[in-house]
């Protein structure tokens, strides 16, 4: 074995794109076709309709990230690629957790734990509260850390999501981008749900 | 205003006329539109009614029924190889699809362009493991430049117009759009076709950048031992003229990865030969000896750079391509040129010097000469008895006077057919590059055929490759399609024999293959053929078969054991080259 690249990092991928069926898969088979693992990935709309954005985020180096970007943006689909180093990104993840309510209530010292971590509540029932943080991967899992002894009940991770910050200009351009050709409406299956109306030999 | 006027509301001057017609009819529409005259393909449940349709497109449309999915899309190929046209092959769902994906592999990694249409289950069964149905856009996702599943009609000319466009334009490809089954079925309003010249999110051709361009000249023009290679790129390019204008006056020697065979005459003074594995001995030495290295439309396969860490580190690499991710890829480049070769050759001729290299080149002469005593000269004019391959080349050479499509399959023969062929013009020889798919050869000689009908094709295949698509001879019979079919008999699987001896210790695992009486399959099939293993025979036989009317099979029996050099071992660099 080869030792370990020292320049391998985290690295930030941003990918605008059309939004169509199956190009999730065209994208996620350019990293297992290197058998490079995806440590997180967010897709959602961008700030303008039609438009999605992945972030897509691995370990690797410069020189692999570079050339698995052009190949990203070399898919028909794909509008632009960007990466970055974690120093060139702000970036938050998202957590949920939800612990007994009567626990929550009787310790005093849970409160604090939420209060030292930012926590907030999202929901109170009388059997359970959900409470939320943002933050990076450390100050989440702290927080999962310190409740485990009180009985969390359910916890979820959302993908990072990440803003780049030498991005001047980004909103105008897709702005512009999209008002010179507004993008086409996704084509679903509209047959699923009519299986007993169709003849099928 | 009168108020008649005023009721009726103005037809908008954008709406075309409309006409009812189903998805099936759309679907041949759309391939008569984009001007499309062959398909290849293979009937079954799903795709009938597209069948159905086609039935009334017979005077527009020449379906050539193959004998398995592997073949129709490997004749699709050898169309799109030969004419530089887009090649068409229609499967049915299920097994009629996945045997499909040889073929798109072959073709992706070759950039050519095909559209290959397939029937889907109905669009509600999916999901439900109907009968034939399997997910073909998720098994071809990675090889395909772009796919699409259609499950209403109205999607069908919208789909099949950005299939052409996106498979021709840009660096060529195949693309497939699956059509459910109720798809083809349905009626609908279909508008005109129009064809599709632009998808926003898509730059097929990128804006040329002049610097770059610049950059490129000052470094020829300072070169003392400049170097040219070209790949496919020039062909797909169909930029053989604006090439030939940029080595001439530049005086640069070139050579040819095997897919850019014949862009540049094989005879022209300035050919050089080929690259690679098995290329020419100066070709491969002298890579790591020019100071600039001029690569043109081609994407420094390993099986062209062999060691990358030793390739060409003296020299400075200009780089022109139409896909960027190309650049930097495997080799580092001093100076990109991205775009469509068309286009940046003439502004590189432009700006370079005209020149004679006539020592540098002197030097590639030298390495030949020294090639042909150690190599060339025994294999095409042997004096030992048995017959090698490469004077069977060297028959054919003679007789067609590098007129012919040759359409080699993979292997031992490939590399003779590859070195040896004389090839006057470009898309002259259709062979597997980068997958290296045995079996290709049979079904791409008669996609070649349709596609340059008015030019002899001699297919050149193994013992080996042949066996494995040898059912495309009922193709050949039943279309009475002219082609020549040459099997250089070795009884061996040679190449991996060839490593087994060199590198293995000469343990043959696996490579002593049988082979039926192939005369007499041929025979089976209605088609005339013959079996040569003597010298006296050879010629004799391979002008009654070009002059045969029709389609005819010449085994000819070669000696069993030749190895093929000079060869780059794996691991080794360009310049460890060996000649024997």
């Amino acid at each position: 074995m080869s030792p370990e690249p020292a320049d391998r990092q985290e690295y930030n991928i941003t990918a605008y794109t059309e939004n169509q069926v199956g190009l999730l898969n065209r994208i996620a088979i350019i990293f297992s076709r290197r058998k490079i693992n995806i440590e997180s990935l967010n897709v959602s709309p961008s700030e303008i309709e039609g438009i999605h954005r992945f972030n897509i985020v691995i370990v690797e180096t410069e020189e692999v990230v570079e050339k698995l970007a052009k190949q990203i943006e070399k898919q028909v689909e794909v509008l632009k690629v960007y990466y970055n180093t974690n120093a060139d990104v702000i970036w938050q993840e998202m957590a949920l957790y939800k612990v007994p309510t009567d626990v929550i209530a009787e310790k005093v010292l849970v409160e604090r734990l939420l209060r030292e971590n930012g926590a907030r509540a999202v929901v109170i029932r009388k059997d359970y509260t959900v409470f939320e943080t943002t933050g990076h991967r450390e100050e989440t899992d702290n927080l999962i850390k310190a409740l485990q002894p009180y009985g969390l009940i359910e916890f979820v991770r959302s993908a990072r999501i990440a803003i780049i910050k030498a991005s001047d200009g980004f909103h105008h351009k897709l702005k512009e981008f999209e008002r010179r050709e507004p993008s086409e409406d996704v084509a679903e299956n509209e047959f699923l749900n009519d299986r007993e109306q169709v003849f099928t030999m | 205003m009168s108020p008649q006027t005023l009721a009726q509301p103005a037809a908008s001057p954008a709406a075309a006329p409309t006409t009812s017609i189903t998805g099936a009819v759309a679907t041949l529409q759309a391939l008569v539109a984009e001007g499309v005259d062959t398909i290849f393909g293979y009937p079954g449940g799903a795709i009938i009614p597209i069948y159905d349709a086609l039935y009334d497109f017979k005077e527009q449309l020449n379906h050539v029924l193959v004998r398995h999915e592997q073949g129709g899309i490997h004749a699709a190929q050898g169309y799109a190889r030969s004419s530089g046209r887009v090649g068409v092959a229609l499967a049915t769902s299920g097994p009629g699809a996945t045997n499909l994906v040889t073929g798109l592999a072959d073709a992706l990694i070759d950039s050519t362009p095909l559209v290959c249409i397939t029937g889907q289950v109905f669009a509600h069964l999916l999901g439900t493991d109907a009968f034939q149905e399997t997910d073909i856009i998720n098994i071809t996702t990675p090889v395909t430049k772009w796919n699409y599943q259609v499950t209403r009609a109205e999607e069908i000319p919208e789909a099949l117009a950005k299939a052409f466009y996106i498979a021709r334009s840009g660096r060529p490809g195949p693309v497939l759009v699956d059509i459910t089954k109720n798809a083809q079925m349905q009626t609908f309003d279909a508008p005109a076709y129009e064809p599709c010249t632009h998808i926003r999110s898509y730059r097929p051709a990128p804006v040329v950048r002049n610097e770059y361009i610049e950059q490129a000249a000052a470094l020829i023009n300072g070169a003392k031992r400049p170097f040219i290679l070209w790949g496919q790129g020039v062909v797909l390019g169909q930029a053989e003229r604006e090439f030939q204008a940029f080595v001439e006056k530049s005086g640069i020697p070139a050579a040819w990865t095997i897919l850019g065979v014949g862009a540049l005459a094989t005879a022209h003074p300035l050919n050089v030969g080929m690259l690679g594995m098995h290329g020419n001995y100066g070709p491969n030495v002298l890579t790591n000896e020019c100071d600039v290295l001029i690569a043109i439309g081609m994407r420094f396969d390993d099986r062209v750079t062999g060691r990358l860490d030793k390739y060409a580190k003296q020299a400075q690499v200009v780089h022109l391509d139409i896909d960027p991710t190309e650049i930097d890829k495997n080799v580092k480049t001093t100076v990109p040129v991205w775009g469509d070769c068309k286009e940046t050759l003439p502004l590189l001729t432009a700006l370079v010097e005209r020149k004679e290299h006539a020592a540098w080149l002197a030097r590639f002469n030298d390495h030949m000469a020294q090639e042909v005593d150690a190599v060339i000269r025994e294999e095409l004019f042997p004096t030992s008895e048995e017959l090698t391959m490469g004077e069977v080349i060297q028959q054919l050479n003679e007789i067609t006077g590098g007129e012919a499509v040759i359409v080699s399959d993979v292997g031992q023969h490939q590399m003779v057919a590859c070195r040896y062929a004389l090839q006057n013009q470009s898309r002259s020889h259709v062979t597997s590059g980068g997958l290296g798919t045995m079996g290709f050869a049979l079904p791409a000689a008669i996609g070649a055929k349709f596609g340059a009908p008015h030019r002899p094709v001699v297919a050149v295949i193994g013992d080996g490759g042949v066996q494995m698509t040898i059912q495309e001879l009922g193709t050949i019979m039943q279309t009475g399609v002219d082609v020549k079919i040459i099997i250089l008999n070795n009884q061996f699987l040679g190449m991996v024999r060839q490593w087994q001896e060199l590198f293995h210790q000469r343990r043959y695992s696996f490579v002593d293959i049988q082979s039926p009486d192939f005369v007499a399959v041929a025979a089976g099939y209605r088609i005339a053929g013959q079996r040569v293993d003597a010298r006296d025979a050879l010629r004799p036989a391979l002008e009654k078969m070009l002059a045969h009317p029709g389609s005819f099979l010449l085994e000819v029996m070669v000696t069993k054991e030749n190895n093929i050099f000079p060869m780059v071992p794996q691991g080794c660099s360009v310049a460890e080259i060996r000649l024997r």
